[in-house]
């Protein structure tokens, strides 16, 4: 169990994590499931973002977000998320 | 063409304060503000070199490179969200100029005033669970189990064993889950909204034990203690809870219609 030391200033803070000190894990988590999604002929990265998705699968399963979390059997090939 | 793009962090209200004085984003650029129809856009310049198309493709397989982003990203959404509301946008959204972050904030105002009424003095709190896996018998020893019948095949036995190492895992895993379940509806008592991350993936969080529960939870500011305090008293001997946050709300973004905001 650990909690933030900044999370014992609230409610008076509004101060989140430190940036260096968050794990970059949850931080992609956040990033990259979460945020406004702009989609339309505006940006450059419309295609990217599905890059983003997709390619960094093979090296981070977190992309995505919202799936049941199933069982790693490591024993067992084949059950992995993708 | 021109050689630079517009890189979109964060959409606020347009308070008319202007970005807090120093604040820079991706590679040390200063942030800047585009108001439009009463909100304000939160952007940097970035070089396409690093920034376009096929250099993104390439950029963001390579993890430092990621790292760097994402840190610069979140830097500039915490700067913001000290100021009031925020809504964090995607990481590498990039455009080809400001003028289109005029438009784009024109088209949509609607959804994001929305999203920042939604956001509004709260904040995402996150919630990971992790269980060991129970050590299963191991299958070259075998002393646990009663001795096979002796017209029992080597094979045989060995399957059987296998069989109910899978179940004994199967079933601590179910436990674990079950658990996991009840922390998370506990926690979404407390909460406005909360939304399911998928598993880490070990290769990045570093952890080979089973994650059964990646939650965001989207809890008012005067809630948080509580929040904290239900997590705490969470605590199980058999499983690893840990709480990260406060977040500014990247979690909870999405308009309506969209997967966010499961209360």
């Amino acid at each position: 169990m650990t909690v933030d030391r900044s999370a014992e200033r609230m409610p008076a803070a509004r101060a989140g994590v430190p940036a260096q000190r968050v794990a970059l894990v949850d931080l992609l988590d956040r990033l990259l499931a979460g945020g406004v999604v702009i989609s339309g002929d505006l940006t450059l990265s419309i295609a990217d973002v599905d890059l983003v998705r997709i390619s960094l699968r093979v090296l981070i399963g977190s992309v995505g977000g919202d799936d049941v979390i199933a069982p790693r059997r490591s024993d067992a090939p084949g059950t992995g998320p993708l | 063409m021109t050689d630079t793009g517009t890189y979109l962090y964060a959409i606020a209200r347009d308070t008319g304060t202007s970005p807090p004085p120093g604040l820079t984003g991706l590679l040390g650029a200063p942030v800047r503000t585009i108001a439009e129809a009463g909100l304000v856009a939160y952007v940097g310049t970035v070089p396409l070199a690093q920034f376009g198309e096929a250099a993104l493709k390439r950029n963001l397989e390579d993890l430092t490179w990621l790292e760097a982003t994402a840190r610069a990203h979140h830097q500039v959404v915490e700067a913001v969200a000290e100021a009031g509301p925020v809504a964090p946008v995607r990481l590498v959204t990039v455009y080809r100029g400001d003028e289109q972050i005029h438009r784009l904030l024109r088209d949509r105002a609607h959804e994001f005033t929305e999203v920042l009424a939604r956001v509004a003095g709260r904040r995402e709190w996150g919630v990971k669970v992790f269980a060991a896996p129970r050590p299963a018998a191991s299958d070259d020893a075998g002393g646990g189990e009663p001795p096979e019948s002796a017209a029992e095949r080597p094979g045989t036995a060995y399957l059987k064993r296998r069989r109910t190492n899978l179940r004994t895992r199967e079933e601590a895993w179910h436990r674990a889950a079950s658990r996991a379940e009840r922390i998370d509806s506990v926690l979404t008592g407390i909460a406005v909204a909360r939304r399911r991350h998928r598993a880490q993936d070990p290769q990045l969080s570093g952890r080979d034990d089973w994650m059964v529960l990646n939650g965001a939870y989207l809890v008012e500011d005067e809630r948080g203690e509580e929040f904290a305090a239900a997590v705490a008293a969470l605590r199980d001997p058999e499983l690893d809870v840990q709480l990260t946050g406060p977040w500014a709300p990247y979690s909870f973004t999405i308009s309506e219609s969209g997967a966010g905001g499961t209360a």
